[in-house]
């Protein structure tokens, strides 16, 4: 229980070994009375077992669907399982979750609430050139629809109210982008209420980002793709 | 006369593996009858290859031929866009399977575990 809540934790993963056992324990540690739900997304590596170790539920998929197909199980374990609040973390330890508390305090007058990036002035979470353009892109219209100021649509780190985890649970698009743009889209067009809390980010314990500029512009290009048609489709 | 042969050929082929495939239970009705239906357009215009050539000019085309090509074609892309749509169904339909299954395990290892102490 958080603040009289019952919050599920569900952390996406896929080949995370180098990451996942100090990110769960340290989930564990900051957060005892939350549940922790890995779903492991068809990992070849020692993810799902070092989860397990660490002391965290785990879900196997079969093989990989990607972090919306990931997801979605989270949201349907946590509608099954009759939790008030589906915190998404990742795996990468980027997440601080020190910030879950202010997520689900945020939820009592949101369905969703996104852990954003550059809400907060001295945050040192910087984004350059196209990757930066798409972003803003995406928030200046996302903002619009929402009826509200979100800064960082693409965020990761999100809490989901009963109501949410309902809708999540039966939809949840796979496709990249998608499982983070269009179902906000999806969200605010259908009335819920959405809110952002600042974050500051942590660098990741493994793995690296992507920096490249042809990489970027491929971002960009399918961020407008995913948003046109999240806003024509029903 | 050579345009009879291979028209001829063509059509009685597609029959021929379209029934052997039905035969062997490796193709539902559902395709089957798409394809047949293709071979009885075809098999007549090896016998007759003017057929197509009064209602060519009706539409405006030049000879029957160019619109056996151009309705060949966008029977083609109907074909390749529904193939597409049916792939994308099958995707959802496993997705839900594996999701479903990944629930299944972790219930049961749950309840292994609960049993246990």
């Amino acid at each position: 229980m958080i603040n009289n809540k019952r919050v599920l934790i569900v952390t996406p993963a896929w080949n995370e070994a180098g990451a996942i056992y100090q990110v769960i324990r340290e989930l564990r540690g900051e957060l005892p009375g939350a549940d922790v739900l890995v779903v492991d997304d068809g990992s070849s590596d020692d993810t799902a077992r070092l989860a397990h170790a660490a002391g965290a539920a785990v879900a196997h998929l079969p093989y990989n669907l990607g972090v919306g197909g990931a997801m979605r199980l989270g949201y349907r374990y946590g509608r099954d399982h009759d939790f008030d609040v589906v915190i998404q973390l990742d795996a990468d330890g980027q997440h601080d979750p020190r910030y879950v508390p202010k997520l689900v305090d945020a939820i009592d007058d949101a369905d969703l609430v996104i852990g954003s990036r550059f809400a907060d002035r001295d945050n040192d979470y910087r984004v350059r050139g196209p990757r930066r353009w798409a972003m803003r892109l995406l928030a200046a219209v996302i903002s619009l629809i929402a009826h509200t100021r979100l800064t960082d649509t693409t965020s990761g780190f999100r809490a989901a109210n009963r109501r949410t985890i309902e809708l999540f649970a039966g939809w949840y698009p796979v496709e990249y982008l998608g499982d983070t743009v269009e179902t906000l889209v999806y969200a605010a067009r259908r009335g819920f209420r959405i809110r952002q809390v600042p974050v500051a980010m942590r660098a990741r314990i493994a793995g690296a980002p992507s920096h490249s500029p042809i990489k970027s512009m491929i971002y960009l290009g399918r961020a407008f793709a995913i948003l046109l048609l999240a806003l024509i489709r029903r | 006369m050579k345009l009879t042969i291979l028209t001829g050929v063509t059509g009685l082929l597609l029959f021929v593996v379209i029934i052997e495939l039905l035969r062997r239970r490796q193709l539902g009705e559902k395709y089957a009858i798409l394809w047949l239906a293709v071979g009885l357009v075809v098999l007549p215009l090896a016998a007759f290859p003017r057929l197509f050539d009064g209602p060519a000019r009706a539409l405006g085309v030049a000879s029957g031929i160019s619109l056996v090509l151009f309705l060949g074609f966008v029977f083609l892309l109907l074909v390749c866009v529904h193939l597409s749509w049916e792939v994308n169904r099958l995707e959802e339909e496993t997705r839900t399977l594996a999701e479903d299954v990944a629930l299944l395990r972790t219930e049961t290892e749950a309840r292994a575990v609960s049993d246990q102490q």
